[in-house]
């Protein structure tokens, strides 16, 4: 029985292998994800089969009550939500994680070091994802301030908690069955290490976040498949490990920094001033009627929307606009920067979400030589990724960091509630330009009113 | 038993990436949340300590949280990664 629960493991893991390759890939991806699901379905049903399981009270109880939470959960979730799920569900991962490597150690504390040196480590990963995942689940739900949170001496005080980490694991390890006391306090520590270490990230890194706590949660898993000495759990969990790495990764070059300086620096805490003198000249409000005229006018008009959209859930809003823009001749595309928004891709979900054809949606890469020919850039909610201090001020916090070059339009009309910096901290001098003007207001609310205007136009 | 368990985990994070090296940046948040629902293949080791029929209920509370958490992430990474993806392949019948 145990060689043919090998077997079936073996097909899920070649299930997961393919699933992953389809999911990179849009004709596919759907059914990439579902031959993935089929692998996971195959894996938890065989391993019911397993000699070890004697009772299936408690496991019933279990599947059913997460069950219910999960489809609950993924169906109500709005789509504007996506990376404070993806957040959640990541920290119920690594605490998955945390507990099957604390039950093993209380079903036998008499185990050889080498699996108290698993058991070790998937406590650890498991708990700072846990913990790294809830508080990130509670800056993007605004539960906490979004801002970098850092005090005086947050070094020392994380040098405290990471010796004490490696201390009480090593007294844990070397007496494990006598030692149940320093076992929690290692698992307290290494829950509270998580909180520190998400600390001092601000809103607009989440995304570098989101991808690390990504990865971590697979090496959670594969770490807790060594504690166990689960085949599956190891080749799973390393390669949501390796490829989270690859969108943390794809991350820190969106924003031209190293993952080092994202972890550590607390970003917008400790640059807000810099760069503050330079920009002059008067930023000039517009109207929506005005707006309107302008956007009537014109032949060819890109929308770079931002984090401020999916905030106002404005995408229906701007899908609709910009069908109306159509109609009137306009050629309409959508600029999406990498980092916009929570997540990595999340402006892409969005606008899909509102039916924006996929060929209408440009990279930057691809917007950007053809940026001096548009009419009207139209920016919604968007900042820092527009904000040509990154190409011009050599002194900004931010220089170097690829935009979308919306300065370069004819006119640059952004739909902005105030002039206020974006997560960055950093002032945006675009507000200030000759060409540029500012429809203050609530996203969803400015495109409301810019699509009521064509509505009252006569025909 | 060890080593061979390390040079598995070497093997696949290699194939790791390998097999997502590149992907169109549409894709990024449904890869996120379906890679995120693999990571709960964890629940095979919750299911194996669940039912494992010894020791108190200290264990049978770990290990049924466990299999909930675990659950959570596993049906509700899958169901939401659809969901978006189905919101990515819906239009294109519909275009000309």
């Amino acid at each position: 029985m145990s060689i043919a629960i090998d077997i079936v493991y073996i097909v899920s893991a070649v299930l997961f292998i393919f699933g992953l390759k389809m999911l990179s890939a849009p004709h596919s991806a759907r059914l990439g994800n579902l031959l993935s699901a089929l692998g996971m379905l195959l894996a938890v049903v065989v391993t019911l089969f397993h000699k070890g399981i004697l009772t299936y009270q408690w496991i019933i109880t279990g599947l059913a009550v997460g069950g219910i939470i999960g489809v609950f959960s993924a169906r109500l979730v709005a789509m504007t939500s996506m990376p404070q799920m993806v957040a959640l569900f990541n920290g119920f991962g690594g605490i998955a994680s945390l507990l099957v490597g604390w039950a093993v150690y209380s079903i036998n504390p008499l185990l050889p070091l080498l699996q108290i040196i698993t058991i070790i480590l998937s406590v650890f990963i498991g708990g700072i994802t846990f913990t790294g995942s809830m508080l990130a689940f509670m800056k993007l739900n605004r539960l906490v301030s979004g801002k970098p949170i850092m005090f005086r001496g947050q070094r020392l005080v994380n040098g405290v908690i990471i010796l004490g980490i490696i201390m009480f694991a090593v007294f844990f390890g070397l007496a494990p069955a006598f030692s149940s006391v320093y076992f929690l306090i290692f698992l307290g520590l290494s829950l509270l290490f998580g909180i520190m270490f998400v600390l001092p990230i601000g809103g607009a890194d989440m995304p570098v976040v989101i991808s690390l706590l990504n990865s971590f949660s697979g090496l959670a898993a594969a770490a807790t498949g060594f504690v166990i000495n689960n085949n599956i759990l190891i080749v799973a969990g390393s390669l949501v490990g390796a490829s989270g790495v690859i969108l943390t990764n794809i991350m820190c070059k969106a924003m031209n920094r190293s993952l080092f300086n994202v972890l550590f620096s607390g970003f917008g805490a400790v640059t807000g001033t810099a760069g503050q003198s330079e920009i002059s000249g008067e930023a000039k409000s517009i109207s929506a009627a005005d707006a309107f005229f302008i956007l009537e006018a014109a032949q060819s008009i890109v929308i770079v929307p931002g984090y401020g959209l999916a905030v106002a859930q404005a995408q229906h809003a701007v899908k609709e606009l910009a069908d109306l823009l159509e109609a009137n001749g306009a050629r309409v595309r959508y600029a999406i920067h990498p980092v916009a928004g929570r997540m990595p891709g999340h402006m892409n979900v969005l606008l899909a979400e509102a039916n924006v054809s996929y060929d209408q949606l440009a990279t930057m890469d691809s917007i950007n030589p053809s940026m001096p020919t548009v009419d009207v850039a139209m920016v919604i909610g968007a900042n820092d990724v527009v904000n040509p201090a990154a190409r011009e001020q050599k002194n900004s916090p931010i220089y170097g960091m690829p935009i979308i070059n919306a300065d370069e339009a004819k006119t640059v009309i952004i739909l902005k509630r105030s002039l206020a910096p974006g997560f960055s901290g950093v002032p945006n001098p675009l507000f200030y330009k000759e060409n540029t003007r500012m429809l203050f207001g609530d996203a969803k609310s400015g495109v409301e009113q810019l699509i009521a205007q064509f509505k009252d136009m006569p025909a | 038993m060890i080593i061979f368990l390390l040079f598995i985990l070497l093997l696949a994070i290699f194939l790791g990436f390998e097999l997502i090296s590149k992907v169109p940046s549409t894709l990024h948040t449904p890869l996120m949340s379906g890679s995120n629902a693999i990571s709960g293949i964890t629940l095979v080791g919750a299911l194996t300590t669940a039912g494992t029929d010894v020791n108190g209920w200290v264990t049978i509370v770990l290990g049924v949280l466990a299999v909930v958490f675990a659950t959570i992430n596993v049906v509700g990474g899958y169901l939401v990664t659809d969901r978006m993806l189905r919101m990515f392949t819906k239009k294109e019948p519909t275009k000309k």
